[in-house]
């Protein structure tokens, strides 16, 4: 399996009558764990589609589970299995169950004084067993449990009492045993905290600062599940194992992983079938066998097989070899071809390797030298830059991980001088003091200070997912998405940066310079031709040509002649 | 094609200084050929040399003067006559005069070109600028140096010099060598760019191929605010150069035809999945996007409707301090935004914001759309790059950067958090320091060693040196790119032998030799099975000696039984049939008087019920049939005997419906074949 079910977890309700009973105003428990799954759903199957859920009522009126216990209902959809990969399908009844909830599944309490009947032991049980499948090495099991009952034995009394809570903590402990995590959200009233210590903590397992801290971050996780970026999300998988040789014939065992990418929409499926045929551009013969590849040389054709052209491009070894260091000034900005990939040592072969890397990269963070090395990589044979990177932590974590980052430097091939393509006679206009000195006072004025590079979202990408969710789910309109990397026109219209802006705009351009009025005056003159030119630029050359030939006008030229000749045209 | 065509005239210095490194020139600038051959084989070269003893060109004739230059060959074309003449350049006995040889060079492009071909022309001079040059008949050297400048200008003309200085210690007169530094400069400063290289590898970096008339990205204003505007234009500065594609050939057209293509023209039918008799246009295919498991229809109008829609403009989103973005962010390749050439505010505006930003330290946030249309936008960084030329005006670097869903959240261990032994200790340590401080790219005081700027791309050079011969070798010049200087490492010796010695590298002994070459295997998987097979065990054997042979001997039949058992690939099965035959092949060969046939015997009977039970009982026919011609060959015929007295016979058609041996024969080939 390419892609293991990570996370599986299964969600509990604990629906209770008085909620519905009380004010409208107010969203009812009920309602905003209802509302947090289906969030969490609908970014999830965005995020970790792989994952697999299972959403299970207790303390309901109707029973639907493979055990068949009272009190407990296990919601789902057809062509799903009970614990699956989410559907749009899911979320979308999911989303209006709101509605038939009382009619379809109803809620009753299921611990009653008098009964032996126990639905939280009921519901950890229908719990353990749909999360029954796949093993605990490959995924990572979890019971999300959403209640808002503190005391749910608070009816009973004496021995029936104790004895409850001993078989459900039993219950729970041998979940636990299997692996199964089992986390705590609990929904506190207006009027009364939610208690954990009156039976969850011994639940759960929580002792001490554990159960302390727990209130603040249950807090958290709510918000956590309402706030999520719609992200996909990538296991940590190391790319390529790679050898780093080291002069003298040491050799290290590195790891290289993908830190950063690029993320795209997803792949496309197309939903038709394409054909795809060769044909002989001399002679119009369709073509059976996998072609050979030629190269005009010399004005002769060399001809490769396939193979050979594998072949060819095969010429390197594959590992890392040290050329030498250099100080980080040598590396210029205009060294970047593609997004780095981060490199860590692994000592599961070659026992040392960390050792030796940790050496070098202290020395180099000290040093400030980066590493010039050769890959030989398979594709892109290349020479790399190895900056270390010292580990950064802050109190939600680590921020960037202690490695290397491995940058693909370009080749005088790949460098264009582009900054003396424009260069003329004349020397180049230089700043004075002064304009440095108003841009400088500019700068400190619009500083963001905690800037930090990914703090955009993607808006295209964020719109896309708005879109195919609206789209899957039949939603009838399209959420709009916040384009976070539109310029903050608030802080830029302040006083102090307007004044600033003005002073280098008149120190630089002049007093009497009037950038904007020349271009609303020139454009609302020239508008109505650019409009016009622009509406012909959608056509393509064969249609300009038509209307060239119904007026009795020539044809030749490229297609801005024609289209000048068109308004010219036009004009008359 | 055309419109990147570019004239180049080489001039190249052959007087005796240059001796000592025309075979180096000569090699370059045959690869410089060959790579036009490849990469512009409608690019026109001419080649003139200086210092010649003769003395042949037009201006000689026509003027006078202008000696010791010769035309080796006109502007043409490049073809394979090209490489001959480079290949063998003369070697001459005069001091070469660089003006002279650059005026000849303008002549001949002014004459072939006359005002066409603006900015496509471009003269390379490689000399080492030791020789003094004419005292002109009128004015000083300065003077006249402006003048060709002016010309060159005029007539859109580039020069690229490349002055080689290998060996410092020439014996040269340091004042001309600075009286020509002064003029190259001079004539550089006015119209082109000038670099010095010390070695082979950045002498080939630094003749260009190809010269590619860059495209605008973008072009128009940058906007600090709506107060501010200041127009830009926006070029890419890094690009990755690729080999060009391998056309597909096709071998219809008759051989006579001389005139043909061998071109193979692609052409795509799409139908439409439910009724697969109707054809669909291109354009009105529809995509489908995953969401979880299924997969949501979009079609392009739809979509057209409801996508992100950006306006076209950069905008500034602030300034920040330089250390807050950090150089592993760089995504993709970069851009350099330029004030409009010509407005001069532009460029001013620029250049103070530049020179602003590089005091203080300090990059630009921007948000860039390049086209009206596109649909998406980039968050980048401008980094400043103030000009140390004068002609040329202040700039910025763009890089792209990554939005937060493009950032993995991967964790690591810290490093002080891993056990002590994986920790350096303070000799370590030591050692570490010295190897990173000696094995030095960028001494203070000389050149750096491999500058991206001047460092060829190997797998280029090497593919377009002949493209026919199939395995390119790796020449001295080009390995200093991919193997470590043998005399910087020379001169670090005890450096490097410390560190190696301060450190201790083993293999792991926790994991299993087993594991190691299953992991291994599984890769070899699509190719042809016997070599790999083969590769890998004489791999094994050598690492092992001794231990692989006896665990060969004893658990041959259980790890054959294990690999036929797994189930995760397919290709386990042909791996074991594989490797199960190679090893009763071996014990064949290593049988002293019939002392491994009860292996061979045991190997047999798991290979033949292993493959009834896959039901490939042609492998194991075919094999026992092959081993018994096999054991006649070598005069083993007691194997066959012993075999077959043990009841090893082919695998029959009633045992194995898939057999194409009869139950009677089955039992009579191993008796009576040869």
């Amino acid at each position: 399996m390419d892609i293991d079910p990570e996370d599986v977890f299964g969600d509990e309700d604990d629906p209770e009558n008085e909620f519905y009973q009380e004010d409208q105003k107010c969203v009812s428990h009920f309602e905003a764990a209802i509302n947090s799954i289906s969030v969490s759903l609908k970014t999830q199957i965005i995020n970790r589609s792989y994952d697999e859920v299972a959403i299970c009522f207790f303390n309901t009126k109707e029973k639907k589970n493979l055990q068949d216990l009272i009190g407990v209902y296990v919601f789902n959809v057809p062509e799903r299995e009970d614990l699956d990969r989410p559907t749009a399908r899911l979320i979308k009844e999911f989303d209006r169950l709101q509605e038939s909830f009382s009619k379809q599944i109803g809620s009753k309490y299921g611990i009653l004084p008098g009964t032996r009947d126990n639905s939280l032991y009921n519901a950890l049980w229908a719990a353990q067993a749909l999360l029954r499948k796949g093993s605990t090495k490959t995924a990572d099991k979890r019971i999300l449990l959403f209640t808002n009952e503190d005391d749910p034995f608070g009816d009973m009394k004496g021995v029936t009492k104790l004895d409850l809570m001993r078989t459900t903590i039993q219950r729970a402990k041998d979940a636990q045993d299997l692996g199964i995590s089992i986390e705590l959200l609990p929904l506190s009233k207006p009027d009364d905290d939610f208690n954990v210590s009156t039976f969850y903590a011994d639940l759960l397992g929580l002792e001490g600062n554990d159960l302390a801290e727990f209130k603040a971050l249950a807090a958290e996780r709510f918000e956590d599940i309402k706030d999520q970026l719609r992200k996909r999300m990538f296991r940590k998988r190391k790319v390529r194992r790679i050898n780093f040789i080291i002069p003298g014939g040491k050799s290290i065992e590195l790891n290289t992983y993908a830190v950063v990418r690029p993320t795209n929409p997803g792949n496309i499926t197309w939903l038709d079938s394409a054909e795809r045929s060769f044909f002989c551009s001399d002679t119009g013969a369709l073509l059976q066998d996998p072609p050979k590849y030629f190269q005009t040389y010399k004005s002769e054709n060399i001809m490769f097989t396939a193979n050979e052209v594998s072949d060819i491009k095969r010429v390197s070894t594959g590992h890392l070899r040290l050329l030498g260091f250099k100080p980080l000034s040598c590396l210029k900005d205009y060294h970047n071809l593609r997004p780095s990939t981060f490199v860590f040592p692994s000592d599961e072969e070659v026992v040392g390797s960390t050792c030796i890397f940790i050496a070098l990269h202290r020395s180099m963070l000290r040093l400030k030298r980066f590493a010039v090395a050769f890959y030989g990589n398979s594709t892109h044979p290349q020479l790399v830059a190895l900056i270390a990177q010292d580990e950064i932590m802050s109190p939600s974590g680590q921020i960037e991980p202690p490695g290397m980052h491995m940058i693909y430097l370009p080749y005088s091939d790949d460098i264009r001088p582009i900054e003396e393509f424009h260069t003329d006679t004349n020397l180049a206009p230089r700043a004075s003091e002064d304009q440095i000195k108003s841009a400088s006072s500019l700068l400190k004025r619009i500083d963001l200070k905690n800037f930090s590079v990914c703090q955009f979202a993607n808006p295209a990408l964020q719109k896309h997912y708005a879109v195919l969710q609206a789209l899957a789910l039949d939603e009838d309109e399209i959420p709009d998405v916040k384009d976070e990397t539109l310029p903050d026109e608030e802080g830029l219209a302040r006083p102090g940066v307007v004044k600033a802006l003005e002073e280098l705009k008149i120190c630089v351009y002049g007093e009497n310079f009037k950038q904007e009025d020349d271009d609303t005056m020139g454009s609302q003159k020239t508008s109505e031709t650019s409009n016009k030119r622009k509406a012909l630029k959608e056509l393509t050359v064969s249609e300009l040509k038509h209307y060239l030939n119904v007026h009795n006008q020539p044809v030749g030229g490229k297609k801005e002649a024609l289209i000048s000749r068109i308004l010219t045209h036009m004009g008359k | 094609m055309a419109r990147n065509k570019e004239s180049l005239v080489l001039l190249i210095e052959v007087g005796p200084s240059m001796h000592g490194v025309l075979p180096e020139v000569e090699k370059v600038c045959c690869l410089l050929a060959e790579k036009k051959l490849i990469y512009g084989k409608y690019d026109e070269v001419g080649v003139v040399a200086f210092g010649t003893t003769d003395t042949k060109n037009d201006l000689t004739v026509e003027v006078g003067g202008y000696e010791n230059v010769t035309v080796l060959r006109d502007i043409k074309v490049v073809d394979g006559a090209l490489v001959d003449v480079l290949h063998q350049l003369p070697r001459g006995s005069a001091r070469g005069d660089f003006l002279d040889a650059v005026v000849v060079g303008m002549d001949m492009m002014i004459k072939k070109y006359k005002e066409t071909n603006k900015g496509k022309k471009r003269l390379c001079l490689i000399t080492n600028a030791v020789t003094p040059t004419r005292l002109p008949y009128e004015g000083t050297k300065e003077d006249q140096v402006k003048t060709v400048a002016a010309q060159m200008m005029a007539h859109g003309m580039k020069m690229d010099c490349v002055v080689v200085r290998a060996q410092k210690d020439w014996d040269v007169d340091k004042k001309i060598v600075e009286e020509n530094d002064f003029l190259l400069g001079l004539l550089s400063n006015k119209s082109s760019s000038k670099v010095y290289v010390g070695n082979a590898t950045s002498l080939l970096g630094a003749l260009r191929t190809r010269n590619i008339t860059p495209v605008t990205t973008y072009r128009g204003d940058f906007e600090l605010s709506y107060i501010m505007k200041i127009k830009v234009w926006v070029y890419k500065k890094t690009c990755e150069e690729k080999f060009p594609t391998l056309k597909k050939y096709s071998d219809k057209a008759p051989p006579t035809d001389k005139f043909a293509s061998h071109e193979i023209k692609v052409d795509y039918e799409y139908r439409s999945i439910e009724d697969p008799k109707r054809v669909v246009p291109p354009e009105q295919r529809i995509k489908g996007y995953r969401y979880g498991p299924q997969v949501v229809p979009i079609s392009s109008a739809e979509w057209e409707a409801v996508k992100f829609k950006p306006e076209k403009g950069l905008k500034l989103l602030g300034f920040t301090d330089a250390s807050n973005i950090m150089r592993h962010y760089y995504m993709k390749d970069v851009n350099l935004f330029i004030a409009e050439p010509g407005n001069t505010k532009a460029i001013l505006a620029i250049s103070a914001l530049a020179r602003a930003m590089k005091e203080m330290n300090k990059v630009a946030i921007v948000r860039c759309v390049w086209r009206q249309g596109q649909t998406n936008v980039v968050i980048g960084v401008l980094t400043p790059n103030v000009s140390a030329k004068d002609s040329v005006p202040d700039s910025f670097y763009f890089n792209v950067l990554p939005f937060a869903e493009d950032v993995r959240e991967f964790q690591f261990p810290s490093f002080s958090n891993l056990p002590s032994s994986m920790q350096p200790n303070e000799q370590q340590q030591d050692a570490a320091d010295k190897l990173v401080q000696m094995l030095d790219l960028a001494p203070a005081d000389g050149e750096e060693v491999l500058p991206p700027d001047l460092t060829p791309n190997p797998a280029l050079e090497l593919r377009s040196k002949d493209p026919s011969a199939n395995i390119p070798q790796i020449d001295e010049t080009l390995k200093r790119i991919t193997e470590p200087d043998p005399e910087l490492l020379h001169q670090n010796t005890a450096v490097i032998e410390e560190f190696c010695r301060s450190f201790e590298l083993k293999e792991n002994p926790k994991l299993k030799k087993s594991s190691r070459r299953i992991r291994e295997k599984p890769t070899g998987s699509s190719e042809d099975g016997e070599g790999v097979a083969a590769a890998g065990q004489a791999m094994d054997a050598a690492e092992y000696p001794s231990q692989v042979k006896v665990e060969q001997d004893s658990n041959t039949v259980q790890e054959f039984e294990a690999m036929m058992s797994r189930r995760d690939s397919p290709d386990w099965v042909r791996k074991a049939f594989q490797s199960m035959k190679d090893k009763i092949y071996n014990l064949v060969e290593d049988s002293v008087e019939g002392d491994t046939y009860q292996k061979i015997l045991e190997c047999l009977v798991a290979l033949r019920k292993g493959c009834i039970c896959k039901q490939e009982p042609e492998q194991f026919n075919d094999f026992l049939r092959h081993l018994n011609k096999f054991c006649h060959e070598r005069h083993l015929d007691s194997l066959s005997d012993f075999l077959a007295s043990n009841n090893v016979m082919l695998i029959s058609k009633s045992e194995e419906p898939e057999s194409n041996v009869p139950e009677t024969e089955a039992r009579v080939l191993l008796l009576k074949e040869p």
